[in-house]
């Protein structure tokens, strides 16, 4: 894992880009905007592969730490980026509000994450702009909703002599 | 894509039923289109650019240009045939969708999801303490893998330190498992290729290990051995015997393998050149795992990035020369090798003490501390009731399992359970390349390409 700072001097562009430090690991916070070009500049310094895509959804924590100059919302998207010739990963945050769940997509950088943005898509309901193929990749194709958001009930079978209604 | 392809189904009266129901409904977004391999000239460019494996066209440029495929393909009559999800050769419910044109395969596409049971979603359920159970049911040919890297993340996020001795088990149990795994993948490869001597050879090796891990963790699979703190328990009495009589036997029937496959021609006609493709290609792929290594690119997280205690054992790393089928066949074979070489070292450092940490925050107590102490009796109630609550915080672990990169996100918000738990699986990002490696090829070579990627399916779907 990159020590915070690691990058500091590698990577010009990222100047201005609010890092943290997470249990040991550098975290990059790019904002929406920005994110693809970041993601292209690490790419260049030689983090040329995307190890892992994913979404999160905060809405029961709202109030987590984040690093001065980052508003914090509802989704997250969380990408951890390898270096193989330097043996070091990076890992990005990048703020997904809930009123327009849209991100775009980092498939022309990284080919690697159309597998894991379609599972984000499908199982948090964040929309990649410009994905090729942004259909469904394990739910049904006809599935309603997004089951990883956390207001999403997980469902229970009712047990007999509980009467337990079902969050759903 | 476009939505065409949903037809309504009978019945279907979404439209009244809104009108009269006004409680707040998901949202239907049903309309991203169908996850199946689309005629081609519904395709969008950069869609064929998938199907079709090419996405690196243009290897020095940084960024993937969608125009830079060419549509005009596929002159003549071609077919779009359904592969599985029932079918013994696609290892699990995997469905493949290609394009033949004659034998060739022009595109192809793997359809997944068949075995979805929402593992993260029930992770969120779980407690810390629980969650070892959920996770070692994704992978189930290496399920000390998963509970590693969960405990591992855990760990992390609790900032605690595991005994020596906790470390050198769950380095032994992870070889012992990667050894099982890939004997288990020599058999279904074999019987992929027809050769059903190497199924049964493969599995009754497979059960050597198995029968190890009844007697210490009493299952054969989906252990839950492995947990936060260290290992559910010591290994048994006589465990040094069982460890040696296994990877004696394993490492002398090996030459087995090489007689039957290795030098054999009618195997190697049919796995040499066959599914070729370059390290650019896979890395821009986010591959891992020994399809990696057998393209030429030494990365084992062993080795680059060492967890446990694996820079204090000596391995050599595995590489291949052309990424072909067989080169993917060589390299399991010989980290079954190195595997072997690592769990003799292991024998002879084991070094003594606790088998799980000493923190009782952690730790339940020996079942006898509980008649005679009332903290412990508290201790053990609150861990099996609330259980471990880290601090607040992220954390990315990857270990490297028998397919790749195994990988845990873990966002804990304080509480008992995790936020949010992410297993990045390496069979679900490796399934990318198969279109790359089948395109051009012939459908009959498909059956060799699928088996030598080794997808899991319960860890690609979760």
């Amino acid at each position: 894992m990159a020590r915070p700072g690691w990058l500091a001097g590698r990577v010009p562009e990222l100047a201005g880009v609010p890092s943290a430090d997470s249990a040991g690991d550098e975290v990059l916070f790019p904002s929406r905007e920005r994110y693809v070009e970041i993601a292209t500049a690490l790419r260049r310094a030689g983090f040329v592969t995307c190890s892992d895509l994913c979404a999160v959804d905060y809405l029961t924590h709202p109030g987590r730490q984040l690093p001065a100059g980052v508003a914090p919302e509802r989704f997250e998207v969380v990408v951890s980026l390898l270096s193989h010739a330097d043996a070091v990963r990076v890992r990005l945050r990048v703020m997904v509000p809930e009123a327009d769940p849209v991100c775009p997509t980092l498939f022309f950088v990284y080919p690697g994450t159309e597998n894991m943005e379609r599972e984000a898509y499908d199982l948090m309901g964040i929309r990649f702009a410009g994905h090729p193929d942004p259909s469904r990749i394990l739910m049904p194709q006809d599935w309603e909703g997004h089951p990883l958001r956390r207001d999403y009930g997980v469902g229970r079978v009712p047990v007999q002599f509980k009467e337990a209604p079902g969050p759903r | 894509m476009n939505g065409e392809h949903l037809e309504p189904r009978p019945g279907d009266d979404r439209e009244s039923f809104d009108a009269s129901d006004n409680s707040p409904r998901p949202v239907a977004e049903t309309d991203e289109g169908s996850q199946e391999l689309a005629p081609l000239d519904e395709t969008s460019q950069v869609e064929l650019l998938i199907e079709r494996g090419g996405v690196l066209r243009l290897p020095e440029s940084d960024a993937l240009d969608p125009d830079a495929g060419d549509a005009a393909f596929g002159a003549g009559e071609t077919m779009i045939l359904n592969i599985g999800p029932q079918h013994p050769s696609t290892h699990g419910v995997l469905r493949m969708m290609v394009e033949l044109q004659g034998e060739t395969v022009l595109r192809s596409k793997p359809v997944i999801g068949y075995l979805h049971t929402g593992m993260e979603k029930t992770g969120e359920e779980l407690t810390y303490v629980q969650g070892a159970t959920n996770v070692t049911r994704m992978d189930y040919l290496s399920p000390l893998h998963n509970e590693l890297v969960y405990s591992l993340a855990v760990e992390k996020l609790l900032a605690v330190e595991i005994p020596p001795r906790a470390t050198w088990i769950r380095m032994l149990m992870c070889e012992l498992n990667r050894i099982s795994s890939h004997v288990m993948w020599a058999a279904t490869n074999g019987m992929d290729l027809a050769s059903t001597t190497m199924m049964i050879f493969g599995l009754r090796e497979r059960d050597l290990v198995l029968q190890f891990f009844e007697k210490v963790t009493g299952l054969r699979m989906n252990h839950n051995y492995i947990r936060p703190g260290g290992v559910a328990a010591d290994l048994p009495d006589g465990w040094e015997d069982d460890v040696a009589a296994v990877v004696d036997t394993i490492g002398a029937r090996l030459k087995d393998y090489d007689n039957l496959l290795t030098g054999q021609p009618i195997f190697r006609e049919r796995t040499e050149g066959v599914g070729v493709v370059s390290p650019e290609l896979l890395l821009a792929l986010s591959t891992t795992g020994p399809v990696l290594r057998a393209a030429g690119v030494p990365w084992d997280l062993r080795r680059s990035t060492p967890y446990l205690a694996y820079d204090e054992v000596d391995f050599d790393v595995i590489v291949g020369t052309a990424g072909d089928c067989f080169d993917r066949y060589a390299v399991r074979l010989n980290e079954v090798r190195e595997s072997i070489r690592i769990v003799r070292q292991i024998l002879e450092k084991m070094p003594p003490g606790d088998y799980r940490t000493q923190d009782k925050k952690v730790t339940p107590p020996p079942r006898a501390r509980i008649d005679e102490s009332m903290e412990a009796l508290i201790h053990h109630f609150k861990l099996f009731t609330a259980g471990i609550s880290p601090p607040e915080g992220e954390v990315y672990v990857a270990v490297e399992s028998p397919r790749g990169e195994l990988g845990c996100y873990l966002v804990a918000d304080g509480s008992n359970r995790p936020m949010r738990m992410h297993i990045r699986a390496p069979s679900f990002v490796n399934l990318q390349s198969v279109p790359a490696m089948l395109q051009g090829g012939l459908i009959a070579d498909m059956i060799a390409i699928l088996s030598s990627v080794d997808p899991v399916l319960g860890e690609v779907d979760r």
